[in-house]
């Protein structure tokens, strides 16, 4: 098919290169002023304090888990979300809904949804409490939330790779002679194994990133539930400097990330 | 993935442009209040106060009936705790009103030579000791707090209510280790009304907010610490006169009033 190329060479309006550039400097402006204003003497210092290593352990060990917890729950939901193109209008529609809405729902509301579900006064916590298991205020309820908001990130991206990938090669596999649990693992699996790398990433950044559900959930104690997001809160308020050191370390762990993935951080989309 | 080439539409151009210039005006700062003026009332505008959580309450009152006294004036109140307010302020936060739980905060403020004039200090506060109406650790005093297998909420120390908290505790000779430091009072109440903790220190006036959903606990004058409540106008305000006669009101015979029956304590 060929295209008119007057239409082809002709860019977009100025007025849109000009709203254009002034939503790239609300997003990248911001993140330049961590930079200039970062207190780069006292930085190897401030990096190196006791609760900023502390909360940085924190981060990456709760992030860590929270992307394995994911992957282990996520990749399987992706299967059923992929699959449920074949189903009825309403519940293929209520599953994609209730998968997505961890991404638009305000962190603080779903860290008060986790309290009132699993606090020791919660719908089901009350009876975790009775055999003696409370999550409120400890590692493991970090861990739940971060898996509460990051899940949706992960099972998009399998989702969406398991869409694009060709299912006859599983339909050969089966014609073989291969399990369905054989066909999942040796020949889904690997399949989409690029599209769970790049779910995987993304799902780790937001864990690292997560503050609301995190505070209002799990709270915030030094060493058991203050991660990195919410020491450099609470340092804002009294030590600018020390909130920003936090804050630079947030970022650089962000952009590896996003290098990291290069162009593969939504399916679909390549630069 | 094939490119198509995008025609913006103009709609959308428009649509994009009309919301920029709502945003715009929408930060603009304080604008005329709606409503009829009345040519004995000179005060007009929106008068914005960042004050701490602790006075939610009796400032929410206060603010609607000097807007009824004043119709063409607007109170926007904002109320967190107290050092995050300071850093806002400090970091350029419009505001016309600043009032804290206690005066080192303040004095972040004033330091930075954001008030106008010196704060007045007009109210009191003491700590007290709030439980779940069901007292699931069987807490009867502050030294309950130091026992293992109690779950205490705290401040954190960056707010009034924290540092108060730990003096509090040190003057008992206590060593508490709480599981959470909240960044507000309130957000230790939360916890305590959820019955999530089952301990919590907040000030006397939040427990009297509170009613029926907390149980409190006393503590002895003569253990306790006061935190004193300054307040002051910004010299950065752009309605300096609504401000102060909003700030005469809380410091009036009425304000004052308000403030003892929420508990508060006179200086």
């Amino acid at each position: 098919m060929r295209r008119s190329a007057g239409i082809r060479r002709r860019g977009p309006a100025v007025a849109v290169w000009v709203i254009a550039g002034t939503a790239l400097a609300l997003l990248v402006l911001p993140l330049l002023a961590i930079l200039l204003s970062a207190p780069w003497p006292q930085l190897p210092a401030l990096l190196a304090a006791p609760e900023t290593l502390q909360a940085l352990g924190l981060s990456v060990l709760t992030g860590v888990i929270s992307t394995a917890l994911c992957l282990v729950l996520g990749i399987p939901l992706a299967v059923v979300l992929a699959r449920s193109v074949s189903w009825p209008v309403v519940p293929r529609r209520l599953l994609r809904a209730a998968v997505t809405i961890p991404l638009v729902l305000p962190p603080v509301v779903g860290g008060l949804a986790l309290l009132l579900l699993l606090g020791r006064n919660g719908v089901l916590g009350r009876y975790l409490a009775a055999i003696g298991i409370t999550i409120p205020f400890t590692t493991g309820a970090v861990v739940i939330a971060q898996t509460f908001v990051a899940m949706p990130f992960l099972v998009f991206a399998v989702e969406g790779a398991l869409r694009g990938a060709d299912r006859r090669v599983e339909l050969a596999a089966a014609s073989l002679g291969a399990s369905r649990w054989q066909v999942f693992r040796s020949v889904t699996i690997p399949l989409v194994a690029p599209g769970i790398a790049a779910g995987a990433v993304l799902c780790f950044a937001r864990a690292l990133g997560e503050f609301g559900a995190t505070i209002t959930f799990a709270g915030s104690y030094p060493g058991v539930t203050r991660t990195l997001p919410i020491a450099s809160y609470l340092a804002s308020q009294t030590d600018l400097n020390q909130s920003i050191a936090l804050a630079l370390v947030l970022l650089v762990v962000s952009v590896a990330v996003l290098l990291g993935l290069r162009d593969r951080w939504l399916p679909g989309v390549r630069g | 993935m094939s490119r198509r080439p995008v025609r913006p539409a103009r709609v959308s151009l428009v649509a994009g442009v009309a919301s920029v210039a709502l945003l715009l005006t929408a930060c603009s700062g304080p604008s005329g209040a709606a409503g009829s003026t009345t040519a004995a009332d000179p005060l007009r505008g929106t008068v914005v106060v960042l004050a701490a959580a602790s006075l939610t309450e009796v400032y929410g009152d206060l603010a609607a009936q000097f807007e009824k006294l004043h119709p063409n004036v607007t109170i926007t109140e904002s109320f967190g705790g107290s050092s995050a307010l300071a850093a806002q302020i400090v970091q350029g936060a419009p505001a016309d009103l600043f009032a804290t739980a206690n005066e080192a905060t303040m004095k972040t403020v004033t330091d930075a030579g954001l008030g106008d004039g010196a704060p007045v200090v007009y109210a009191t506060n003491v700590l007290t000791l709030v439980v779940p109406p069901s007292n699931p650790a069987e807490v009867t005093a502050v030294a309950d707090l130091a026992h293992p297998g109690v779950k205490v909420a705290l401040c954190d120390a960056t707010v009034p209510c924290g540092s108060s908290a730990i003096a509090l505790l040190a003057a008992e000779h206590l060593s508490v280790t709480p599981v959470t430091l909240e960044t507000d009072v309130k957000a230790v109440l939360t916890k305590v009304e959820l019955d999530e903790v089952d301990a919590g220190l907040v000030y006397a006036t939040d427990a009297q907010t509170a009613g029926g959903t907390v149980k409190q606990i006393a503590i002895p004058d003569a253990a306790n610490v006061v935190n004193r409540y300054p307040i002051v106008v910004l010299s950065r305000s752009t309605n300096q006169a609504a401000a102060r006669a909003f700030e005469r009101f809380i410091l009036s015979a009425t304000g004052l009033a308000a403030l003892r029956k929420a508990g508060f304590g006179a200086p």
